[in-house]
């Protein structure tokens, strides 16, 4: 199952992903994807010099799952957090809770 | 209410100015994330999942209106216009930008607040019976201990680096409205034997992971040595605490290993032989000089009835369902204390807006002598509102949807913010309740079901007092999928008890219905003039897990 490296921006705490062209993008679907270890270790790693660079902090990586070519964040935790919102508002009602 | 001195304007100021260069040396590269994530937490700075969070101490649950409007301004400036009322009787802000921190302390001192210890292994925030000073089965009012412990305890060197968090409550009442038993020290101010005032002590409650309600230590301490004697309890634990496991690291886990005897037993000889004994504890000058901030206001009697108020609860069903749930006596006739319950049913417990936050404040100004409470419920309170004015203040309440008479009936539900909001939480918890609110909405259902304490929480931390409620909710990951657990039989009060998990847990969209066969249980057995916690007790878990489960 494919990867992505996520982390929360230093200066604001907003939800990242390090994306294609190597800056931090916060739209999932610009997430760089890992498809084996070796490319998420390569990814961490490159996270890694951007949290020295303090440019972000919390960094993980987090599998995900393609559906149509979109990337599916798997967990409600993570589709939370790549919504860049609570799940409260009322278009999000008819999603199953 | 307390007034800043000016060492403690010039300390926060100080504070303040010490975070902003943290802040400073953090985003130059001079901090990394490790060494500056303890200095944040000191000052109640999470990074939480959408954003940093930060958590203001309102102490004792006591706010002017001042205050209120800061907290109006800094949620429309810095936030998104909200904030979230907590179970610690705190305001949480949920989208916080690093670099504004700094600005938003600043403005906090401002109107004498801040954030220190809301959060890291320290004391945190006192809590208190949010009747205090108002109450007509107050036996002492506990504001002026709380302010006590509260500069006591506030950066103090011996426990500073306690092996983990640490909970004060007190009340002065009878009836206990600030669940005390679950506080890592639990304060009741009661009668001694010679008819003075002093403390029944209790240790070792809590909630989390493993909740235990809290023992008598000592039944009854003279208030002048209340300091020496918590600080002997505070370093018992500070000696004795564990510091290997964080899940074991509560005062709760050592009392009940050693046992309240054994524990007792280290305490009195420590305080035996406190050589602070004498100096530790309040002059009488100084317990003096802080309760005269807490000085009632003259208040001056008036009739118990009101010819206008009793018209409008003939006329107005709404006035008169908020009239019985959210107005409660006051100890001087012809004024009541009233509950703005933050609780309307599609909206998230516990959450204020800064616009009903200004109107709130204004409230608190024209028709509560300036005062103002936030109580563990996560509702806010006038103390002081003249009968007269009831209906005005309830009009206004009504203009604003701030006037729901769900006041300790079922739709009063404690919420956490769980994983909308939280990096701790494991399932959503706000989604839920809103759910059960929408199931539950018609008033005369929930005054039908009558007084139910029902509490939710979104992880095992139970800052959704799941463990105290006589419904409890505890969401949990189960293979990914969110599934809640359904405790029953919790109560937060005097004969505190810890819910017992009922059977298996509930997928998300089971859960209203799950509730509602509670509900229906209860009401199929209950006996005239039984509460929910009374029908549970009689008749035990039985006819629930059946009605819930099927027969076994």
């Amino acid at each position: 199952m494919p990867s992505v490296v996520t982390a929360n921006r230093l200066t604001d705490g907003i939800v990242v992903y390090l994306a294609t062209d190597g800056r931090w993008t916060e739209d999932i679907a610009r997430a760089r994807l890992a498809n084996t270890e070796e490319e998420t270790k390569a990814l961490e790693a490159e996270a890694a010099e951007a949290v020295k660079a303090r440019k972000v902090v919390a960094v993980y990586p987090l599998e995900v799952a393609l559906h149509d070519g979109a990337v599916d964040p798997l967990s409600v935790r993570e589709r939370i957090r790549a919504s860049h919102r609570t799940t409260l508002t009322k278009d999000w009602y008819d999603v199953p809770l | 209410m307390y007034r800043y001195d000016e060492f403690d304007q010039a300390f926060v100021r100080e504070r303040v100015e010490q975070f902003r260069d943290q802040v400073d040396r953090r985003l130059a590269g001079q901090l990394n994330e490790e060494e500056f994530r303890p200095l944040r937490l000191r000052n109640g700075l999470y990074l939480q999942l959408h954003a940093y969070m930060l958590r203001i101490a309102i102490p004792y649950g006591v706010l002017s209106p001042r205050q209120l409007r800061q907290l109006a301004m800094i949620g429309r400036k810095w936030d998104r216009g909200y904030g979230h009322f907590t179970t610690r009787t705190n305001l949480q802000y949920h989208w916080i930008k690093l670099v504004d921190v700094p600005d938003i302390l600043s403005a906090l001192a401002d109107v004498e607040m801040h954030c220190i210890q809301t959060s890291g292994n320290s004391f945190r925030n006192v809590t208190a019976d949010p009747f205090a000073g108002a109450a007509v089965d107050e036996l002492e009012d506990p504001r002026p201990w709380c302010e006590v412990i509260r500069q006591w305890s506030t950066v103090h060197p011996e426990f500073s680096w306690l092996p983990r968090k640490f909970k004060f409550a007190i009340t002065g009442a009878a009836e206990d409205r600030a669940a005390v038993l679950f506080h890592d020290i639990g304060l009741k101010i009661v009668k001694g034997p010679n008819g003075e005032n002093g403390f029944r002590v209790f240790v070792g409650g809590g909630m989390g992971r493993t909740p235990y309600v809290g023992l008598e230590i000592r039944p009854f301490l003279e208030k002048r040595h209340l300091l020496s004697y918590i600080e002997s309890i505070l370093r018992v634990y500070n000696l004795y605490g564990r510091r290997d496991n964080l899940n074991k690291a509560r005062i709760k886990i050592l009392v009940n290993q050693l046992g309240i005897d054994k524990f007792r037993e280290e305490v009195e000889a420590d305080w035996a032989v406190s050589p602070r004994r004498d100096t530790i504890d309040l002059p009488e000058s100084e317990l003096h000089r802080i309760q005269s901030y807490f000085a009632p206001p003259d208040l001056f009697p008036g009739p118990i009835v009101d010819e206008k108020v009793e018209q409008r609860r003939i006329t107005c069903p709404v006035f008169a369902n908020w009239l019985k749930n959210n107005v409660r006596p006051h100890r001087v006739p012809g004024y009541c204390i009233a509950v703005i319950a933050l609780k309307q049913p599609g909206r998230t417990p516990g959450d204020a807006t800064s616009e009903e936050m200004e109107l709130v404040a204004d409230l608190a100004e024209r028709y509560s002598c300036n005062e103002l409470r936030v109580n563990y419920t996560q509702n806010l309170v006038l103390p002081h509102v003249a009968r007269a004015d009831l209906a005005t203040v309830h009009d206004e309440l009504v203009r604003a949807r701030l006037a729901v008479g769900n006041n300790d009936l079922l739709g009063d539900m404690i919420c956490c913010p769980g994983l909308d909001y939280c990096n701790l939480a494991n399932a959503r918890s706000i989604p839920i309740a809103k759910e059960i609110a929408k199931r539950f909405e018609d008033p005369k259902r929930q005054e039908l079901i009558g007084p139910l304490r029902l509490n939710m929480s979104g992880c095992i931390n139970a800052c959704g007092h799941h463990h105290a409620g006589n419904i409890g909710i505890l969401g949990v990951d189960k293979k990914g999928t969110e599934l809640y657990q359904i405790s029953l039989g919790g109560s937060p009060k005097d004969d505190a008890a810890i819910g017992t998990i009922i059977g298996p847990g509930f997928r998300a969209e089971a859960v209203p219905q799950a509730i509602d066969t509670i509900i229906e249980t209860y009401l199929a057995n209950r006996i005239d003039g039984e509460d929910f916690l009374a029908t549970w007790r009689r008749i035990g878990p039985a006819p629930f897990k059946e009605a819930l489960y099927g027969a076994v």
